[in-house]
């Protein structure tokens, strides 16, 4: 089965007066066929950049090295007009802030229309018929006058719901969602989560969500892949991360997600310490001077993304916890 | 609330608006109930004072030729200027500007720098210049002056496109696939247009002004043609002898380039508003 997305040793830098930045460190990633991967880790992780590059929406201080294959096409560097074919039909992307993400000007059908005008050559007229549909599938409410409405005129939920229809509407095989609900109250976190699940049913269309929400993510992935400070320093099935994460990060970010059913606590258990800012040096794991276990070898030597013994769990750590 | 309801509750933009369309409709129909037209000669009226009871509402000037039908044709040749040299203007200079802001970086150096020799010319000696090579007509006053107005379009155009640039809605078009002509014309270009029509609506009084001051000159329209800028420089010479051939084509300028102003403020106003909203 060939992946859907394959990156390879993904590096995103933003160059400055200073020097270099790096926002992306060597991240290595597979996603297949209908699968959906949760991208999880805090902010500054590079979560979110890793996903820019690869829709080539880098902005323009920024440079991006190593490969990054959609359905078998090297797309990472790729020209603008090469990658309109895919980007918007085969690859989409929804952002964080529905608020923001619709023209405003536009009334929502023709921008739904304008997709299929663009990438299927339909005629307005089956576009507008199409866009129709698209809205009644991710259940928005008298879809036929939302068509003629304008962005402002409808909610943050529902205009979430709007852009995954729009980002639905070629039948993409992945679809990128970087942070969708974060900019929603939880109600409609919830709806908005239950669409994505409708739809890969429906669809079999692979998704990669983006998010710092491990419990959010835990309720999709099928597959959890964790960041930190541009790296990845975990992967493995949801349930594995969930149950027997062995890097010292996810285990620790575990701790610091509020249990229902446990004692009420004094203080929200927190993890000690700042991530380390994108511009400084690497040297050793990143996660060393936050780390329970760190020694020597971690401060001096920096772990690769390796086998922790269980099949397809991936660690960078020199003391992976016992799985 | 809309744009144009919000003006509709501006009492003052309200009644400018309604002066203007009242001059611009009097200056198109007026002709029609005038006996009397630009060029003919009543040598038995020269100088006339104006009166209601005459043949001449407004007087006549120093060759007896009706002024009521000379303004009219003043007001008509002035606001012509003033729309097709804004025209122009709005199409060169959203379109460069446009292409400017959202091309970013170099190209937008290269670009802005070329606006800043062309706005170093002096503009006067360049309109001089064009009427010697190319003759006197008032097509090209209307290029001359629309050439010398896209240079300030162009500058807020693209101030205006590199802030929607950073928008996120622009980031959704591209991810969606949309190219970057389509993303210009569809996505940024409408988004503009709130504060290039206030700016346009501010540009157009200055433009009559500039026009008059040309006609004033002699670089502008010709006899037996008249704007409300030659009348004005005809008037000027009588204005001990006969005051109404300056104080009417005068009054009828002020009166036009206030109410202008005003509605130009007015929209300004009730964009602001409409912005608010849309975010």
């Amino acid at each position: 089965m060939t992946p859907v997305l394959e990156m390879e040793n993904l590096s995103v830098h933003f160059a400055n007066r200073h020097g270099a930045i790096a926002a992306v460190r060597e991240a290595t990633l597979t996603v297949l066929p209908a699968e959906c991967v949760g991208i999880v880790g805090e902010s500054g992780s590079g979560k979110t950049q890793t996903f820019m590059a690869v829709m080539g929406l880098l902005s323009g201080g920024a440079c991006a090295a190593g490969s990054v294959r959609f359905e078998g096409r090297e797309i990472l560097g790729a020209p603008a007009s090469e990658l309109n074919r895919v980007r918007g039909s085969k690859l989409t992307m929804i952002f964080q802030d529905p608020m923001t993400s619709l023209t405003p000007h536009l009334k929502v059908g023709i921008q739904l229309a304008e997709v299929l005008v663009t990438h299927s050559h339909m005629s307005w007229r089956e576009a507008e018929k199409a866009a129709l549909r698209a809205l009644e599938r991710v259940r928005v409410p008298e879809a036929r006058r939302r068509l003629r409405q304008y962005p402002h005129e409808l909610s943050g939920g529902m205009r979430q719901r709007v852009m995954i229809g729009m980002s639905l509407l070629c039948d993409p095989s992945l679809l990128i969602a970087d942070e969708p609900t974060t900019a929603l109250d939880v109600t409609v976190q919830a709806q908005i989560m239950d669409i994505l699940r409708t739809m890969r049913a429906e669809s079999r269309m692979a998704i990669v969500l983006i998010s710092h929400d491990l419990g959010l993510v835990a309720g999709l992935a099928d597959r959890i892949v964790v960041m930190y400070a541009g790296r990845v320093v975990e992967s493995a099935g949801a349930a594995d991360i969930l149950g027997r994460a062995v890097h010292p990060y996810t285990a620790e970010l575990l701790k610091c997600v509020p249990n229902l059913r446990g004692p009420r606590l004094e203080r929200m258990p927190s993890l000690a310490g700042q991530a380390p800012g994108a511009a400084s040096p690497e040297t050793g794991c990143a996660f060393a001077p936050r780390c329970p276990l760190a020694d020597e070898r971690c401060r001096s030597e920096r772990p690769v993304l390796r086998d922790a013994g269980v099949a397809a769990h991936q660690a960078a750590c020199h003391h992976p916890l016992p799985a | 609330m809309s744009t144009i309801h919000r003006l509709r509750s501006n009492a003052g933009a309200a009644l400018a608006s309604g002066v203007i369309v009242l001059l611009v409709a009097i200056a198109v129909i007026g002709p029609w109930f005038n006996p009397n037209n630009i060029e003919s000669l009543d040598w038995a009226h020269v100088a006339a004072s104006p009166g209601l009871t005459g043949a001449h509402w407004l007087g006549t000037d120093r060759l007896g030729r009706d002024l009521f039908a000379r303004t009219l044709e003043g007001i008509r040749v002035s606001l012509a200027v003033a729309c097709a040299a804004s025209a122009i203007s709005l199409s060169v200079g959203i379109a460069y500007g446009a292409v400017a802001g959202y091309a970013g970086g170099r190209w937008d150096q290269l670009m802005m720098r070329f606006i800043e020799v062309l706005s170093g010319l002096p503009l006067i000696f360049f309109v001089i210049f064009l009427t010697v090579i190319f003759g006197r007509s008032r097509y090209l006053l209307f290029l001359a002056i629309g050439a010398i107005g896209w240079l300030t379009m162009a500058r807020i155009v693209r101030g205006q496109t590199l802030s929607i640039r950073q928008r996120e809605f622009i980031e959704a078009a591209v991810a969606s696939g949309a190219g970057t002509g389509r993303i210009i014309l569809r996505h940024v270009v409408p988004n503009l247009l709130g504060p290039v029509i206030v700016y346009a609506t501010l540009t157009i009084p200055q433009i009559i002004l500039f026009e008059s001051f040309l006609s004033f000159l002699g670089l502008g329209i010709q006899e037996p043609h008249a704007s409300l800028g030659t009348l004005i420089a005809e008037g000027a010479g009588e204005m001990e002898a006969a005051p109404w051939m300056l104080l009417v084509p005068g009054g009828v300028l002020a009166v036009l380039l206030v109410c202008l102003s005003i509605v130009g403020d007015g929209l300004r106003d009730a964009m602001v508003g409409d912005a608010g909203e849309a975010t």
